[in-house]
């Protein structure tokens, strides 16, 4: 199955392109491919369950891998647990260790 | 090494600007902790990364000394990413691109850096077990 990892670097209160990532995620997911969203940096933002943060349990829910940077949760003061629903907190390793596995690793 | 990898990235941020520069960085020092071999091509701003010009100050705003401004110097994090990599068996092949060098000015970059054009990106790519595009927007 062919193994895809997006990161998602931008924060959705200021950038309205974040959609991209997300729809990308559930098209690829819904063709039977094994999709990863990776947040980080400002990226994270979107996880402290609120306004935002629905899309990611959704996306959740429709099969896509849904990781938050730790390094960057902790430059924001974001608890890891408590993250919203579907969500969970991985490290940077995540990426390298997609780009080793020879995953499409796409940053946005 | 039986699972030695070889990795392209691409950035073109320069330095102190974005989080984008810090994340590129952070993913070269694991890949340099594994031992993998990278490649970076810097082009646009990021040629600017490892200038070897760069130089700590005071912040006489906070009444603090050179030392203990302790301020983060790029070129040094690159030096001390090439030494890592080396350290485990690795490399880091730093690529400027040289139109981006000579439009900036910036031709006076730290040992192991060198000149370069996106055929060599081409190149590092073809040859690499995978690659990184760090897009700006």
């Amino acid at each position: 199955m062919p193994k895809y990892l997006l990161i998602e670097s931008r924060d959705p209160f200021d950038s309205n392109d974040t959609r991209f990532c997300c729809d990308l995620a559930q098209q690829l997911a819904a063709a039977k491919n094994e999709v990863t969203l990776f947040l980080v940096q400002n990226g994270v933002l979107p996880v402290r369950p609120g306004a935002r943060s629905a899309d990611l349990t959704s996306l959740a829910g429709a099969g896509v891998r849904v990781l938050a940077d730790t390094f960057s949760l902790k430059e924001r003061g974001i608890d890891e647990q408590r993250l919203a629903s579907g969500v969970a907190a991985a490290p940077l390793d995540v990426v390298l260790d997609a780009l080793a596995e020879g995953a499409k690793v796409i940053w946005h | 090494m039986a699972d030695k990898k070889t990795i392209t990235i691409a950035i073109m941020d320069a330095p102190y600007e974005d989080a984008r520069s810090t994340t590129t960085l952070r993913l070269i020092d694991l890949a340099a902790k594994r031992g993998y071999n990278i490649n970076v091509f810097a082009y646009e701003g990021a040629v600017l990364q490892p200038f070897a010009a760069q130089t700590p100050h005071a912040n006489a705003v906070h009444g603090r000394s050179v030392e203990e401004e302790n301020h983060f110097i790029p070129k040094d994090a690159i030096a001390a990413l090439m030494r890592e990599a080396e350290r485990n068996g690795g490399k880091i092949d730093w690529v400027n691109c040289g139109l981006c060098v000579d439009e900036r000015g910036a031709t006076n970059a730290i040992a192991g850096v060198r000149r370069g054009s996106p055929a060599d990106f081409w190149q590092m790519a073809e040859a690499s077990d995978n690659t990184l595009v760090v897009a700006t927007r």
